[in-house]
């Protein structure tokens, strides 16, 4: 095989690598589009925001109280996952000892590798029962952003720490040499040039959070409401959708599909957003 | 590279026409040929365990089971998608243009924690509690904790023989958690001394012989297990059917004979349901 051969071989395997990545996106798009047509193109689309509640085998089809749950969740779990995230990431990277930084930084790579249903089943086990301690059910709004925050706190703070790596060494260097305290260096020249990266990672990451589905549908008890409180159960998008996708028919299926269709858009636009950020430079 | 693709070209008109000729020379004495069976997931896992029982004693058989709810079952079979339906319910007047073949009975029992002193639940206390107008423990057992109700998510067929049973409409249950399948219910009460479900019979005495912490209550008197099922005692109760469309393949008639013989029986009973051999 001559080398120039070889070398168009790879080069075609590259280019059908990308096709495929492409084709699928566009492939899944289509398909939720073509899925839920029916809905689209009816006139009363506005019944998915007016209708009385869901009940879907009496027709009704109100899908309010499922994005308000997706998007409180979302927002309450990265409330705190992101100090918790950039805190931890400025402790690896600026305060503890070489080895503690180590250490710290495998068991933050171990806790974003386990699956999430077992924060799920960890989160039945622990943390329901503990909240319904505090107010019955226990399965409600908050036990879903404390697991998400689980979840998806070590994501954050990966992303964090390769966005303070990216902070130009010069720079800091010259602040000690100034004789500067290391919390107005953190303060005035890393967090202040690590901020594109961390963004980015934020809006990422809170596509992660608004598309969790298992782990959030074992602690979220899932009814369908808007919450009065931080104790009441709630239901997401992405739990509608594994809930009753296996039971449902024409229109309550295609009404499913448009809520996949809908947090398809939703991290689509995270993505475009994150990449605005990433086009700032980093250094001055 | 264009060798290969041309390979892949070949491969892939082998891989097309070989199950036609199969199906053409093999039509002697052996049986042959694609089954498609959809519908309820309560059937499905049993289905799908006869399914594999079959294809080991007819070689040239391949059997498809796919889920997707009783509703789904009825409407591939009428669309002729598929050739066997799986429902879990007896079938409605509007739809004796189907064949039933019951395969077994399934029920339904109202768990609660292990820990919870209540014995029985009366129809109406049921009633009540889902319908949030005993809210409380207290005036049940005497203990003064807030109830916890779980439902099922709707379509779900548990849900249908529940609320049917109880005279229940679903837009007026009012519950604190909803559920998908009835291994969640059963932890969620394994782990809430205050909760209250209803799951598949099967499903609750599975967990209460391994020591799970749930108990299930008699209903009308009759304890909810399988052996009252099957002697038809216990009243919240639900058929497991097969059904066809008018003329059946020989091929799905070999399958639902197998489906009806007595080898079939322990694993109909793994499963926690109540095999209905003697027809």
């Amino acid at each position: 095989m001559s080398p120039c051969y070889r070398d168009k071989l790879f080069i075609t395997g590259f280019k059908a690598a990308a096709c495929i990545t492409v084709l699928s996106l566009m492939f899944i798009i289509f398909f939720l589009i073509y899925e839920s047509s029916s809905i689209l193109t009816s006139t009363n689309l506005s019944q998915y925001l007016l209708d009385e509640s869901w009940h879907p085998t009496d027709g009704e089809f109100l899908l309010t109280p499922m994005i308000v749950g997706s998007v409180l969740i979302m927002f309450g779990a990265m409330l705190f996952s992101i100090p918790l995230g950039i805190f931890t990431a400025i402790l690896i990277h600026y305060y503890a000892p070489v080895w503690i930084a180590h250490l710290l930084q495998r068991i933050v790579e171990i806790l974003g590798g386990i699956p999430s249903v077992v924060f799920g089943f960890w989160g039945i086990i622990m943390i329901v029962p503990f909240l319904a301690s505090i107010q019955a059910p226990g399965t409600s709004l908050l036990a879903g952003v404390l697991v998400l925050t689980l979840i998806v706190f070590p994501g954050m703070t990966l992303f964090a720490c390769s966005a303070l790596q990216q902070v130009n060494k010069l720079h800091i260097q010259n602040a000690i040499a100034l004789g500067l305290s290391r919390f107005s260096i953190i303060k005035h020249i890393i967090l202040p040039q690590a901020k594109p990266g961390l963004l980015t990672g934020m809006i990422l990451q809170s596509g992660r959070a608004i598309g969790e589905t298992l782990a959030v549908l074992m602690v979220c008890g899932n009814v369908v409401q808007i919450p009065g409180s931080l104790f009441e159960p709630v239901r997401t998008l992405t739990s509608n959708i594994a809930l009753e996708m296996a039971y449902a028919m024409d229109e309550h299926r295609s009404a499913l599909f448009l809520s996949g269709l809908l947090l398809m858009f939703v991290v689509l636009g995270l993505v475009l957003l994150s990449e605005k950020f990433k086009s700032v430079p980093i250094t001055e | 590279m264009f060798f290969y693709f041309r390979f892949l070209f070949i491969v892939v008109l082998i891989g097309c026409e070989n199950p036609t000729q199969q199906s053409s020379e093999n039509t002697s004495d052996t049986l042959s040929g694609k089954l498609i069976i959809t519908g309820s997931s309560t059937v499905a896992p049993l289905a799908s365990e006869l399914a594999k029982k079959f294809e080991d004693l007819h070689k040239q058989v391949k059997v498809d089971v796919q889920t997707g709810g009783s509703s789904r079952g009825i409407a591939d079979v009428r669309r002729q998608v598929s050739d066997i339906g799986m429902v879990s319910r007896k079938l409605k007047a509007a739809e004796n243009d189907l064949t039933p073949h019951l395969l077994a009975i399934d029920g339904v029992s109202i768990i609660v924690n292990a820990k919870n002193p209540v014995l029985e639940l009366t129809a109406q206390q049921i009633r009540d509690i889902y319908l949030k107008k005993i809210v409380n423990w207290q005036s049940i057992n005497g203990v003064d904790k807030e109830i916890t109700v779980i439902n099922k998510a709707e379509g779900r067929s548990t849900l249908e023989v529940f609320t049917k049973h109880f005279q229940l409409k679903n837009r007026d249950i009012k519950p604190d958690v909803i559920i998908g399948d009835n291994e969640q219910g059963i932890k969620l009460v394994a782990n809430n001394p205050n909760a209250i479900a209803y799951v598949s019979i099967g499903a609750a005495e599975y967990s209460v012989q391994h020591g799970v912490n749930v108990k299930a209550l008699p209903l009308n008197g009759v304890p909810a297990n399988t052996q009252n099922l099957a002697e038809k005692r216990f009243p919240l109760s639900r058929e497991l059917n097969f059904v066809t469309l008018g003329e059946v393949s020989p091929l799905s008639e070999a399958f639902l004979h197998f489906s009806r013989s007595s080898q079939i029986k322990p694993i109909v009973e793994e499963y926690g349901f109540v095999a209905l051999l003697s027809r």
